[in-house]
């Protein structure tokens, strides 16, 4: 059984051997800057002392098998193995969990492929017999690797500057009902919502081309929406149209359509896996397009706290293969979330050179080597009552996703959007005058919505209405207060 | 309604909050300058949404401490020309941000006749918009007279 | 500053408005724009109407905006000018009453403050305006406290079209804080009808006059030039509230003056070096091109060299040296100027070598004069 030594054996006798005495395990190794660095949560199974299960995740997500295999003396086999050289208890675990830091020399990996990075990281080692579970915190990526990337196909500032809008959050909505609406009726929405002051209207994960609505009568009346609405405010819209496909082959089919009736903004959904999201990426960057992100099926393995990929690894594959936009949380709304972690996540998204933050569970320092930022989109469950907490919490740089909250209220949609609008836009003129706005937040919307009868309404509904349920992962350190102030 | 009397321009910041006054303006101008960006006045009568490039009133101002020499410049502009559009543009040159951090209107023309949505159809269905402003059928300067 | 306007209050009430497109508040309230304070204070006659027992708290003022610490910084941070620190607090303590009554509402307009600086170099014009511009942030009457200094280049061009972007730039710049213009009459000149310089004249006036709570201009120079240019353009003259007159300092103020600036260098005179200083200041007194404290400063600049030379030829001639010699400063340093050197040189035409320090030393001290 793995982890039991035999003193005096030698290194390349045939047969079974600790991992940690195949060099898998190095307490000594100081990982150079050039490393991938990976911090795993591990729980061993009850026999397996913590270190022992390091290495193995080490070598099962390098060069290792399960036995000693002479072939690896034809390698410089020293190169290539993954060094597991630190753990470190997590305090109050039970069963006892470890976090083990992990080593990767950026030769194990081919440039610019996230497909080949998770085949190693999260290949084959996560349904591994040693542990009972295993979850990828964070990784560090250095800058030789991620220069090997093309990175989001425009960024944050090239984004404002397309759509000629800064210094707010960007507002949009998802058409509602998801599913059924013919697409007439779906252009309705989206016209209403974008007249009424939004930004962006968003095809919903689930919306491809079903018999109710297929995906060329959509973009048709999508985009009649989203002129209609230009003409009317004068301002740049958009509609994310979804071109999420079974093939690669109709997805370029869709954004090729997309692109043709002056659309400046398609999206894809996470299931389509990473190979046709790099794919898509390449094809926005060469077609001028944004690319928004729809996070679908990420909870399945970014939720649990034991087991499974961290999303803020999965925010730092989604900005390498190159995304404008990704859904990273709301804090305050209907959807999972830690305050901290999710603060945490468009820090990395957003920020050139991130510093590691317990609190926010940032366990390395991250420079992107001036790779554009991704914007992050808060979805699910938010409303304009909300706004200040909205602000503090996740910045400017972000696109506030109000679908209920915009076709929800009373006075019809565009109304829904116009209280958004007024919002947002009261809140930054309130934060810019220097204002508390995070505490005084409810009177300056009150202040606002005087003049405004729609946010009057808004705030008349949904008031003060949150989610405040316990977060299922949050980050290990919380934050002691240093300082009364 | 949506039709071309009734419109505003919604472009920059605040667009949908009344009219800013002098002191709102100078705090804005003042967030900006505290955040080290500089102060740029541009003016124009093509509303287009995709007219990029107004006429700048004036270089940046790069080394102002307080904001009312951004406002100086504001009126000054709003003088010269008081039935153009007028925004304020605080461009932050900070690395990986180098872009606008803020842009408002702070004039705009008394009245404005909005635009007009041209379809052209093309084949299987297939409509290409194009967007005119009403104003910019007569040449620069003759545009938003009472 | 004027209490009790706030645009709250002039807020029209709330339309009930069923969107941004008709009917809505927001569109008539960007048009209607009129000047709400004007129209607010025709309605109130603040000598009537505020009773006389109103109590304002004058203490309350006076800690919190710190003016006191100012004056005192003024009054031990300068030597002598006894009559321009009496100027500066008086306008002080105008200003702060100004203030009480201000929050009262018994002032509506925002007050002049533009000010004059006369005397000549070196007399403290600048430092005084700096500390100026620190006593009219804490009294509330600009918002920042800085001070831009500007002479005739940086304010007027030299082609068509060059001054006036130049002059609004500096006068930007300026805004918020205190814009400090050094010999002002120079901007002007009157014996020529196409120097540019009247294009800036003209921008200072109106600013003068419309910009006054962004701006505060003090303008600085030798008493009689300013007193031309002021009467040669009276618009000028009439804008500015305050004049204040910086006198010479005296042989004995000046060697207070070294005394301190030695003080804080960590520098001491031996008694002998006292004495030869004050040699020294009196015939530098009464030679032309004299700067009062800036020429003590650039005097001690010299002597500390020479000294730092003196050491080092003793340590090269093999004397340890202590930490006393490393801050004392002897006759012979001061000795050494050129000023007594052209004293000798009259009274010894070939008199080098009689000369109290070394070839070396002097030789150094005169380039470095020339250099200035």
């Amino acid at each position: 059984m793995a982890g039991t030594s035999e003193p005096g054996r030698p290194r390349w006798l045939a047969g079974v051997m600790p991992y940690k005495e195949m060099g898998y395990w190095k307490p000594d190794y100081v990982p150079e800057d050039s490393d991938i660095i990976a911090a795993f949560r591990i729980t061993p199974q009850d026999q397996v002392e913590p270190e022992e299960a390091a290495a193995a995740v080490a070598g099962e997500s390098s060069t290792a098998t399960w036995t000693v295999v002479w072939t690896d003396r034809l390698t410089a086999h020293d190169n290539y193995q993954a060094k597991a050289y630190k753990v470190i208890p997590v305090p109050n675990s039970s069963p006892p969990q470890w976090i083990a830091y992990i080593a990767y020399k950026h030769d194990l990996f081919e440039e610019g492929s996230i497909p080949n990075l998770t085949s190693s990281i999260i290949g084959n080692v996560f349904g591994f017999k040693a542990l009972k579970a295993l979850r990828l915190e964070d990784m560090h990526i250095p800058r030789e690797y991620i220069k090997t990337y093309q990175g989001p196909p425009h960024g944050i500032i090239t984004e404002r500057e397309m759509i000629n809008k800064y210094g707010r959050p960007l507002l949009g909505a998802t058409t509602k009902p998801k599913l059924g609406l013919s697409p007439r009726n779906y252009g309705r929405v989206v016209y209403e919502a974008l007249r009424g002051g939004l930004d962006f209207v968003k095809d919903d994960e689930n919306i491809n081309s079903q018999n109710f609505n297929r995906w060329r009568d959509r973009y048709l009346y999508c985009m009649e929406a989203v002129h209609r609405a230009m003409e009317v405010t004068g301002e740049v819209k958009g509609h994310y149209l979804n071109v999420t496909a079974a093939t690669m082959e109709d997805m370029y089919e869709r954004a090729e359509f997309a692109k043709e009736l002056g659309s400046v903004i398609i999206m894809i959904d996470l299931t389509i896996g990473f190979t046709a999201m790099t794919s898509m990426s390449h094809w926005a960057r060469a077609n001028g397009l944004i690319l928004h992100l729809h996070r679908a099926g990420y909870a399945t393995y970014a939720r649990q706290k034991n087991h499974g990929v961290n999303f803020r690894v999965l925010s730092k594959w989604c900005r390498l293969l190159g995304v404008d936009h990704i859904h990273a949380g709301t804090v305050v709304g209907k959807l999972e979330g830690d305050p901290n972690a999710i603060k945490g996540y468009y820090r990395t998204l957003t920020q050139d050179k991130v510093e590691a933050n317990p609190v926010q569970g940032i366990y390395f320092d991250q420079d992107w080597a001036h790779m554009p930022g991704v914007m992050p989109v808060a979805s699910g469950g938010i409303h304009a009552g909300q706004m200040h907490q909205l602000l503090h919490y996740l910045g400017e740089d972000v696109v506030l996703q109000f679908g209920g909250g915009t076709i929800g209220h009373p006075m019809g949609v565009a109304q829904g959007a116009e209280a958004n609008r007024v919002a947002v836009e009261a809140m930054i003129k309130a934060r810019n005058e220097g204002r508390d706005y995070f505490k005084e937040g409810p009177d300056i919307l009150k202040a606002a919505a005087k003049k405004n009868a729609p946010l009057a309404s808004a705030l008349e509904v949904w008031g003060d209405i949150t989610f405040d349920f316990e977060s299922t992962d949050v980050p290990d350190v919380i934050e002691t207060p240093t300082k009364v102030s | 309604m949506a039709t071309s009397t009734g419109l505003i321009i919604r472009q920059g910041t605040f667009s949908t909050l009344p009219e800013l006054t002098d002191d709102e303006i100078r705090a804005q101008i003042q967030y900006g300058i505290d955040n080290g960006w500089a102060v740029s006045i541009e003016y124009s009568d093509d509303p287009h949404p995709r007219n990029t490039y107004w006429d700048m009133w004036g270089m940046p101002m790069f080394d102002l401490k307080d904001a009312a020499g951004g406002l100086y410049e504001v009126n000054k502009c709003r003088e010269a020309f008081p039935n153009s559009y007028v925004k304020v543009s605080l461009y932050n040159p900070k690395l990986t941000k180098q872009t606008i951090g803020l842009q408002f209107m702070v004039q705009r023309p008394k009245h404005e006749p909005g635009f007009r949505l041209v379809r052209s159809e093309g084949p299987h269905r297939r409509i290409f918009y194009t967007m005119e402003p009403y104003a910019a059928e007569k040449p620069h300067g003759d545009r938003y007279e009472d | 500053m004027a209490q009790g306007i706030t645009p709250e209050k002039l807020i029209k009430p709330p339309s009930q408005g069923t969107g941004m497109y008709k009917g809505d508040s927001n569109i008539d309230d960007r048009f209607g724009a009129d000047k709400p304070s004007e129209e607010f204070a025709q309605y109130s006659d603040p000598l009537r109407e505020i009773p006389d027992d109103l109590e304002v708290d004058a203490e309350k003022l006076i800690t919190d905006t710190k003016v006191k610490e100012v004056l005192h910084q003024l009054n031990t941070e300068l030597v002598a000018l006894e009559i321009v620190k009496e100027r500066i607090s008086e306008i002080a303590h105008l200003l702060l009453i100004d203030r009480l009554r201000r929050s009262i509402g018994l002032e509506a307009e925002a007050p002049t403050l533009h000010m004059s600086f006369t005397g000549n170099p070196g007399t403290g014009k600048t430092t005084v305006a700096r500390k100026m511009g620190q006593i009219l942030w804490k009294l509330g009457y600009i918002r920042k406290g800085h001070v831009v200094t500007a002479s005739r280049d940086d304010l007027v061009g030299q082609y068509v079209g060059h001054t006036a972007p130049k002059t609004r730039e500096v006068i930007k710049r300026a805004m918020g804080g205190v814009l400090f213009i050094d010999e002002a009459y120079n901007i002007y000149r009157l014996d020529n009808e196409r120097d540019y310089g009247q294009e800036t004249v003209e921008m200072l006036l109106e600013v003068m006059e419309n910009d006054r709570q962004d701006l505060v201009v003090i303008m600085a120079g030798y008493r009689d030039k300013m007193d031309r240019f002021f009467s040669d353009v009276p618009g000028i003259s009439s804008r500015i509230a305050h004049h204040v007159d910086f006198p010479d300092y005296t042989a004995e103020e000046l060697l207070d003056i070294g005394r301190m600036i030695m003080e804080q260098q960590r520098y001491q005179f031996s008694s002998d070096a006292e004495k030869a200083f004050q040699e020294y200041l009196q015939i530098r007194l009464t030679r032309p091109h004299f700067a009062n404290g800036r020429s003590v400063r650039n005097a001690l600049d010299r002597t500390r060299m020479r000294q730092a030379i003196r050491l080092y030829d003793a340590v090269e001639k093999g004397r340890k040296l202590t930490k006393k010699d490393l801050v004392t400063i002897e006759a012979e340093d001061i000795l050494a100027s050129r000023v007594f050197d052209d004293l000798h040189a009259l009274e010894l035409p070939s008199g080098n070598g009689e000369a109290k320090g070394k070839s070396k030393p002097r030789a150094k001290a005169g380039a470095s004069k020339a250099k200035k």
